[in-house]
């Protein structure tokens, strides 16, 4: 499974690091690190949605308060 | 609108006349048909305003737009002579003037180690040029200023003596020696020195990316941007450069953040190193200090690190990088960062480019540009990587390593610093050189230069959200 965050400007200054850093917590935390590969690209070119993560090819709209729940459903529940 | 106001000189705008009208044609796929007629374009009518007739200004404009669309191609170095338009100045080295009033001091006399100063029978100096080291004493003591300097601006500028005068008496420049600062092109008060442009190549970037669909199209700018475009704001320059076609925007201050903490644990490690962020000096490493060659930090520069990281963390990407150097214009065409950098294009010519748009920045919208930490945005002014380096030692732990940076301030300072390491005569174990006086923000391709423009780059520092390397870096993987 390939997550990717943007880090692009507007998910920067709207939390990218944040949501990157709980990510990378709960990957390690369970162990999901040989089959999540989570990376980050400049730019998904809808700003306006951000934070903009994908998974695989889906986008989602996550915001830092709520990675957990995003991880939960979107990550640890289809690996 | 005046657009002189955009430029601090004449020559500069000249400039961006015929890039804008270059750009103008390409944009229109009528270039190859209209080239000729540009001259005429940019200087109608009869009346000669810059040179003896209109034919020789339209012979020099002819010239111009050559190099506006990339110049000479069997010469590398992008800096070039347009020998028509060299005016061949004077070239007389230190002279009395008139103003010399036959005083009884003669101070002159005195401060001349060479005995090159005797006096008619009036009492006035004069030079005796078999005698005379050009060493300029005589010209700083006189209370009426009365010696001058009569070397050429191109020569001057050049403090590494790469510019010579050529049998036809116009400037000619040795390329073993160059380093294509652009000291020269800033300073010619002719415009006979000029940096080759791709303008043409970026255009052609932006219209076969056809907004994204083909591939992305990045552009990745120089913190010196911020004390440029100073009639706008700078997220208006981010949004005009989407108007342009760009996907978007990203700072090249985070490969700053990512080449402090990498150059930082190589400086802890080696013991000693010069910095590999300012292509022009580690070309005259390259060329004139070759012994020095393994010191020269094995970083890419920031230029190149973070166009790498977009290329391997995005496909199908490409990337433009926009910033103060002409020095970059080379450095891109190096074997190790030409498969990341795909065009480089100086502020001069990015103004030209939004102009040939009609991009009028002062009425867009504001976007943002949010990379990078204090530290990788400060690298634009000197002493800031010095700065960086010491941050990043002390982030990563690497307090024990003492940091004796020596940070030089334009060419003539890294020649002395790396004149005493060849010699190891240096105490210092960190080269910062920068061969533009002030770091990035006094670069050639600057639109103006002015004495605000460190303060500028250092509000624009404090401005950042990430306030460590760490931070700003913490997000790529």
């Amino acid at each position: 499974m390939k997550v990717t965050v943007c880090i692009g400007s507007s998910c920067h200054i709207k939390g990218s690091r944040r949501v990157v850093e709980q990510l990378q917590s709960l990957i390690a935390q369970y162990d999901l690190g040989d089959k999540v590969e989570l990376g980050g690209t400049f730019c998904m070119g809808q700003c306006q949605k951000g934070v903009c993560v994908t998974v695989d090819e889906t986008f989602y709209s996550v915001s830092p308060e709520d990675v957990g729940e995003f991880f939960e459903t979107n990550i640890k529940a289809k690996v | 609108m005046n657009k002189l106001r955009k430029f601090d000189t004449k020559v500069q705008y000249l400039k961006y006349k015929v890039l804008r009208e270059v750009a103008r044609q390409a944009w229109n796929d009528t270039l190859l048909e209209n080239v000729m007629d540009i001259p005429k374009i940019i200087v109608p009518g009869k009346t000669p305003t810059m040179r003896c007739c209109v034919y020789k200004e339209r012979a020099i404009l002819a010239e111009r737009v050559k190099i506006a669309m990339g110049g000479n191609s069997d010469r590398q170095n992008v800096i070039e002579v347009i020998d028509i338009a060299c005016d061949e100045c004077p070239a007389a080295g230190y002279e009395v003037t008139d103003s010399c009033r036959g005083c009884l001091a003669h101070r002159c006399e005195d401060v001349c180690k060479r005995g090159a100063i005797y006096f008619d029978h009036n009492h006035v100096a004069h030079i005796d040029k078999s005698k005379c080291v050009e060493c300029g004493q005589c010209a700083k003591v006189c209370p009426y200023s009365a010696i001058a300097n009569r070397k050429r601006p191109c020569q001057n500028a050049c403090k590494i003596k790469a510019i010579s005068i050529n049998d036809d008496k116009a400037a000619q420049i040795d390329d073993s020696k160059c380093v294509s600062c652009g000291a020269c092109v800033y300073q010619c008060p002719f415009g006979a020195i000029s940096d080759k442009s791709f303008i043409l190549n970026v255009i052609d970037l932006l219209k076969k990316c056809e907004r994204g669909k083909n591939y992305k199209l990045y552009a990745v700018v120089a913190p010196s941007i911020s004390s440029q475009f100073t009639y706008a704001k700078l997220g208006q320059v981010i949004t005009g450069l989407k108007e342009l076609g760009f996907h978007t925007v990203v700072e090249a201050a985070l490969g700053a953040d990512m080449v402090a903490q990498a150059e930082s644990k190589e400086l802890a490690e080696t013991g000693f190193l010069t910095s590999s962020c300012c292509p022009a000096f580690v070309e005259y490493i390259n060329k004139s200090f070759p012994q020095l060659k393994p010191n020269v930090s094995h970083n890419l520069s920031p230029m190149a690190t973070i166009a790498k990281y977009i290329k391997d963390t995005t496909p199908n990407s490409k990337i433009v990088f926009i910033g103060p150097c002409t020095a970059k214009k080379m450095e891109a065409q190096l074997d190790t960062v030409k498969p990341y950098v795909d065009s480089v294009l100086t502020f001069e010519e990015l103004q030209a480019l939004f102009d040939s748009r009609d991009i009028d920045l002062t009425t867009l919208e504001e976007g943002v540009l949010d990379n990078a930490s204090y530290f990788g945005r400060i690298f634009a002014r000197c002493g800031g990587l010095a700065d960086a380096v010491a941050e990043g030692l002390k982030e990563q732990g690497l307090d024990d390593f003492e940091l004796n940076a020596v940070s030089c301030d334009g060419i003539e300072e890294c020649k002395k610093a790396l004149t005493m390491k060849s010699k190891n005569l240096l105490k210092a174990n960190f080269i910062e050189g920068m061969a533009c006086v002030g770091g990035c923000i006094g670069g050639a391709g600057c639109l103006t230069h002015g004495a605000k423009d460190k303060m500028q780059v250092d509000k624009y520092g404090q401005e950042a959200m990430e306030k460590t390397i760490l931070d700003a870096i913490s997000i790529l993987k």
